[in-house]
């Protein structure tokens, strides 16, 4: 087999993974979007938050720290105690429903029936809000997630191609978890949209407001389960992100990637969330080894970006988007 | 007429009204400054089909959204099966057994017939989302019992053959009857039908018709409804209230309002000296 197809073919697997990321991001997209037609600007700094949210918990950093140092002059940072993966996970979990109610509360039981625009410019608040929150609760330094995942190069895959091909594939081992974990992620959110009662008060809610309140549905109720749904996907995307690269602000800024992953697999879509994820990483980083070399590299950066274009210009809806069903 | 205190009546096609289910006492509600309904009072009896009726702009639809919780009156008493009803939002009332359709049709178009009228079920379910998840013993039978009691509901207003139809697809006439079948899944103690005629032709007014006599004799269910089409209204209802201008004109059986003077008025339009 020539070189250039094995390496190829490597590419391609490591595109699948990083697409998974993405997909987890623009996973937390798609629930807000199809259960409340907002669009979550600040979806990404979730992910951050709740990534910081678990790295202070698991190390009992003590949140506003820097604040209360300033203020009283002591010089406190953490409670002395480190706290086991899963029951921080729990506990930054517990924190993420809380932001759940209060975003709720605070913000959108005060902007019902607002047009989409004036929501999504809330979001962007909320977004610069949480930013700014994080920072403050939890410092702005970068900080090592470390909850347990396997890390490092699979030595399976790597010795296996080596027998095939003569040349081993390198794969993260955090990638395989990752797309293991998504995979189980994705399954257990369909099962539970169409198989449970509160799936499917989520989707009558995601229809219709009006009917779904003649019938016995409690808007308010159904938005915070949504958002808190959409802070756990967050959390999960937030681990992952976390342990590849560290918890760092640029950690919001993935939310732009999920951007195109939208446009391609549609807003309203939870599959189309996935394939758009795996598209995006995939295509990118095949771009990158075939064309990329003859144009000076640094394709990943906006190939996203014209791949969504071409789809608003000739799919609109994306690959999975609800048909648009128009009696004429 | 009867005494609220009385237990019911016998109608004439031999049916039985039962007591008071539902009384407005002295409501009035206000948009800002306009006046919507004036000091209105009237009861709904178990049983009955209650009419309100009235030319555009009488307040109708906005006492049916007092009724079923979508507008809080500024003044005046709801009172339900016996008891005052605090302030309450829509799906609060809907949960107290109080299903309605709508003026224009609120139905959820991304589904099929079977998932909208399904909904209507969703009160009934009890398991938790763990058991229903993993289809376990219980949630499985729970389904299935409410599935039954759907098809029931479907075969009764003949639309089997649209079962899996998404609901965007079907035409208006059609929709109007999934909105009444979405309402009767959910066993409602009091059915609020918002102008079920409306818009649709001679035919399908007839269907509708024969339905909600159906459902009322079938099911015993208590109906209120809106209407302003008077021919249809007197056929169907066992009494009517007469609204004009947010204000009651009349209350009685259809016989008392063919012959009653203000309503005649309000109808047919009178010269104000």
């Amino acid at each position: 087999m020539p070189d250039q197809l094995i390496y190829a073919m490597e590419v391609f697997l490591n595109g699948l993974m990083a697409g998974v990321l993405y997909a987890l991001v623009a996973l937390g997209f798609v629930l807000i979007y199809k259960a409340s037609g907002i669009f979550n600007y600040a979806q990404g700094v979730m992910a951050l938050f709740a990534a910081l949210t678990l790295v202070g918990i698991m190390e009992g950093q003590v949140p506003f720290s820097h604040l209360i140092n300033a203020m009283f002059g002591t010089e406190i940072h953490h409670f002395g105690w480190h706290l086991p993966a899963l029951v921080s996970i729990l506990l930054t979990m517990a924190v993420m429903v809380l932001l759940a109610w209060a975003v709720n509360k605070l913000i959108f039981n005060h902007l019902v029936n607002q047009e989409p625009i004036i929501l999504f410019m809330a979001t962007i608040g909320l977004a610069y809000f949480m930013e700014g929150f994080g920072d403050i609760m939890w410092g702005a330094d970068i900080k090592k997630l470390d909850v347990g995942l396997p890390q490092g190069i699979n030595t399976a895959i790597d010795e296996t191609t080596y027998g095939w091909f003569g040349y081993g594939f390198f794969i993260d081992n955090l990638d395989i978890v990752a797309t293991v974990i998504a995979a189980i992620l994705v399954i257990a959110l369909v099962i539970f949209s169409q198989y449970t009662k509160q799936g499917r008060a989520m989707r009558a809610v995601a229809d219709d407001h009006q009917a779904a309140l003649s019938v016995g549905i409690s808007l308010n109720f159904i938005w915070v389960m949504v958002w808190s749904l959409a802070g756990f996907v967050a959390l999960v995307a937030g681990i992952m992100w976390g342990t590849k690269s560290g918890v760092q602000f640029s950690l919001s800024l993935i939310a732009l990637k999920a951007l195109p992953v939208l446009m391609l697999g549609g807003f309203t879509s939870i599959p189309g969330a996935i394939v758009g994820g795996l598209l995006i990483g995939v295509g990118e980083k095949l771009f990158e080894f075939s064309v990329g070399p003859l144009i000076g590299g640094a394709t990943e950066n906006w190939f996203a970006y014209v791949l969504a274009l071409l789809f608003l210009v000739f799919r609109p809806q994306g690959l999975f988007g609800e048909k648009i069903i128009e009696r004429v | 007429m009867l005494d609220a205190s009385d237990e019911g009546y016998v109608t004439e096609d031999g049916r039985r009204i039962g007591g008071v289910l539902m009384e407005m006492k002295n409501i009035t509600l206000r948009f800002g400054g306009v006046k919507a309904i004036t000091d209105i009072s009237f009861d709904i009896r178990e049983g009955e089909i209650r009419a309100i009726i009235g030319p555009n702009g009488a307040g109708k639809s906005s006492m049916l959204n007092v009724i079923s919780g979508f507008y809080v009156p500024q003044e005046g008493e709801v009172w339900y099966k016996g008891a005052k009803r605090p302030p309450m939002k829509p799906y609060q009332v809907a949960q107290l057994g109080i299903a309605r359709t709508f003026q224009n049709i609120a139905l959820f178009e991304g589904m099929t017939v079977l998932d909208n009228v399904m909904t209507g079920r969703l009160n009934y379910m009890k398991t938790n989302m763990f058991q229903q998840a993993l289809w376990k013993g219980k949630a499985e039978a729970e389904e299935v019992e409410n599935r039954e009691f759907v098809e029931k509901i479907i075969d009764f207003l003949e639309i089997q053959s649209i079962r899996k139809t998404p609901v965007a697809r079907l035409p208006y006439g059609l929709k109007k009857r999934v909105e009444l079948a979405r309402a009767l899944a959910a066993e409602p103690s009091l059915l609020l039908l918002d102008e079920p005629m409306a818009g649709m032709n001679v035919e399908e007014k007839e269907d509708m018709s024969r339905f909600i006599l159906d459902v009322n004799d079938e099911f015993g269910t208590t109906i209120a409804l809106i209407e302003h089409d008077m021919g249809v209204v007197m056929d169907l209802s066992d009494r009517v209230v007469v609204m004009d201008y947010g204000k009651k004109i009349g209350d009685g059986t259809p016989d008392d309002i063919r012959s009653n003077q203000a309503v005649i008025d309000a109808y047919l339009g009178v010269a104000h000296d």
